[in-house]
């Protein structure tokens, strides 16, 4: 498996990244605030209305290094992709399969076992680390409910019924969240999932980590040759990175969801982090998104085993081996496309 | 079989292939069909062409001999296309005339490999499809060619042979095989694989691993 490289996070707005050899260099009104070498790096991640030299995204798209902007919010607004990687046959093929709703649905099932059973094992985790905290009784009845919905999905043929059985699943997952929160309880709470904006600190949060995990998704996708854009379970709309979405069904409790948990059960993060606009939305204040970013960082080192590849990989290159995972599975060479089932 | 309006020349396997096709067929297809490479060939000949830019068609003479480095070759007849590093034309009564210059020359090409001698014989073939290029775009013939070797320090002669040159025909004509079927075959892995820079992309342990399907049901079951 390949090495996990660096991201480098630009917090600061109005910093323009420019090229110089084979580093990057960072301006802000003419001074240099940093350089580093680019063959540390695996992607550059800006936050704010920044620019970066012709030369810089050249440099990256080249060398696969993902070279992404969002704006001081974590709104996506855009990622340099560079001539793509050769694999003609395999988009091509990618493309085919998506056409064919049936082709489709047989393998956004596997998404979908993935998703739900990942957050059976949560549940069942919680269950087990924290008895006297949570209802292990409504737990276990949740997690029973799941495991029978696992096998409904595995024989689900169609996409429609596929999008119902997790939408069900979701539901009472989701009823669970709620204690999976065991500390700062006042201001940290959960009712039902805010996107379009985030209505409170969890669903911030959330959101947050959804970008990252749903960008490093679509990078993962490109680099082994996928188009991010043309998904199975998810239907092609213009922008939308729907098979990064796909595939990242099955990461966003165990990867995201146990991320934003542990940042608030191990009070990394606090109250006085974000800041309530007037229309009740809620955003990230600066140092709360550095302490965030930080600690993203830190979990994409930490070593896990893959269930399937049965090697140790760090988290941060689980898209990535998905990716594979599901390229090789287009191409022929696997029965179907392993999801990473997690305990 | 040239379909109109496009250049066969597009559909030409690179030369260099033989080397990887040769140690496995499926790190030839990975990096050749796939293009799955963090540099993908053509770039890297690119670059080296680049790189010599103003010195392909510069002459360097030596007594009698006249060096051409970094070559572009091909043949009309094996489909593939390359770079040679040297050519050697060395004075001689019996060879050919070159454009431009007034003596006879026998043209012997040099490759250079950064390592030692193999067991195998993928430079013998590498050269002698060179010499296949350029036998075909001289119209001469080419008995002897050199592989020099860097961590020897030192160039090895090596015959040009009727055998080596059926095998590269041979070699050639699955690699068309493959292409044109855009076939990235599945081969037997074995203790190679250690010596193969694909290896994070071909995960050669997959290949030998159990079916997707008892993955999925083993767990879901447990
Ligand atoms: S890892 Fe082994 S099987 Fe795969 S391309 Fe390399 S040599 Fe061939």
């Amino acid at each position: 498996m390949k090495k996990l490289l660096n991201t480098l996070f630009i917090n600061q707005p109005d910093v323009y990244l420019a090229l110089d050899g084979d580093n990057i260099i960072l301006l802000k009104d003419d001074e240099k605030l940093g350089r580093l070498p680019l063959h540390n790096l695996e992607a550059v991640i800006s936050f704010g209305y920044t620019g970066a030299s012709p030369a810089l995204m050249g440099y990256c798209a080249e060398r696969n290094i993902s070279l992404v902007f969002f704006t001081m919010n974590g709104r996506f607004l855009a990622r340099v992709i560079g001539e793509s990687r050769g694999n003609v046959v395999l988009r091509k093929k990618q493309y085919r399969v998506s056409d064919d709703e049936l082709k489709s649905a047989k393998i956004a099932r596997n998404f979908i076992v993935g998703k739900i059973y990942n957050n059976k094992w949560m549940i069942e985790r919680m269950t087990r680390d924290y008895p006297m905290r949570v209802d292990v009784t409504q737990f276990k009845e949740v997690s029973h409910y799941l495991s029978s919905i696992i096998l409904d999905v595995r024989e689900c043929e169609d996409l429609e019924r596929l999008r119902g059985l997790e939408g069900q699943a979701a539901i009472s997952y989701n009823k669970l969240f709620n204690q999976m929160i065991l500390q700062q309880k006042d201001s940290f709470y959960f009712h039902t999932r805010s996107r379009r904006p985030p209505l409170d600190n969890v669903n911030a949060m959330l959101s947050f980590a959804y970008t990252l995990l749903a960008n490093d998704m679509a990078s993962a996708l490109e680099g082994v040759g996928l188009d991010a854009y043309v998904g199975f379970l998810h239907r092609d709309r213009p922008g939308r990175i729907s098979l990064a979405l796909d595939v990242m069904e099955e990461l966003r409790g165990v990867y995201a969801d146990r991320f934003v948990l542990s940042l608030i059960n191990k009070k990394i993060i606090n109250k006085d982090d974000f800041l309530k606009k007037e229309n009740g939305a809620v955003i990230m204040s600066d140092e709360s998104r550095k302490k965030f970013l930080t600690a993203w960082q830190n979990k994409k080192q930490e070593k896990i085993t893959h269930p399937y590849l049965n090697e140790k990989i760090s988290w941060g290159l689980v898209p990535h081996a998905q990716a594979l995972l599901l390229a090789r599975y287009l191409r022929g060479d696997l029965d179907e496309y392993p999801p990473f089932l997690w305990k | 079989m040239s379909s109109k309006g496009y250049k066969d020349e597009d559909d030409y396997l690179m030369l260099s292939g033989i080397q990887h096709f040769q140690f496995c067929k499926r790190q030839w297809a990975l990096i050749h069909i796939e293009q799955q490479w963090e540099e993908n060939v053509r770039t890297v000949e690119g670059q080296y062409l680049h790189r010599k830019a103003d010195q392909p068609f510069t002459r360097e003479k030596r007594g009698n001999k006249l060096i051409v480095r970094a070559m572009p070759v091909k043949s009309n007849e094996l489909k593939i296309t390359g770079i040679c590093d040297v050519v050697e034309f060395i004075k001689d009564d019996n060879g050919i005339e070159i454009n431009g210059l007034d003596e006879k020359y026998i043209a012997y090409p040099v490759e250079y490999k950064r390592g030692k001698p193999k067991m195998n014989d993928s430079d013998i073939l590498q050269l002698t499809a060179q010499a296949m290029c350029l036998e075909e775009m001289l119209l001469c013939e080419i008995n002897m060619g050199y592989v020099f070797y860097n961590e020897i320090k030192h160039r090895v002669e090596v015959p040009i042979t009727q055998n080596d040159k059926n095998k590269v025909r041979i070699i050639v004509t699955k690699m068309q095989g493959y292409y044109r079927r855009r076939h990235t075959p599945k081969v037997e892995t074995g203790s190679f694989c250690k010596n193969c820079s694909l290896q994070h992309i071909c995960l050669p342990k997959l290949m030998n691993k159990r079916s997707v399907k008892s993955y999925i049901e083993g767990k879901i079951h447990e």
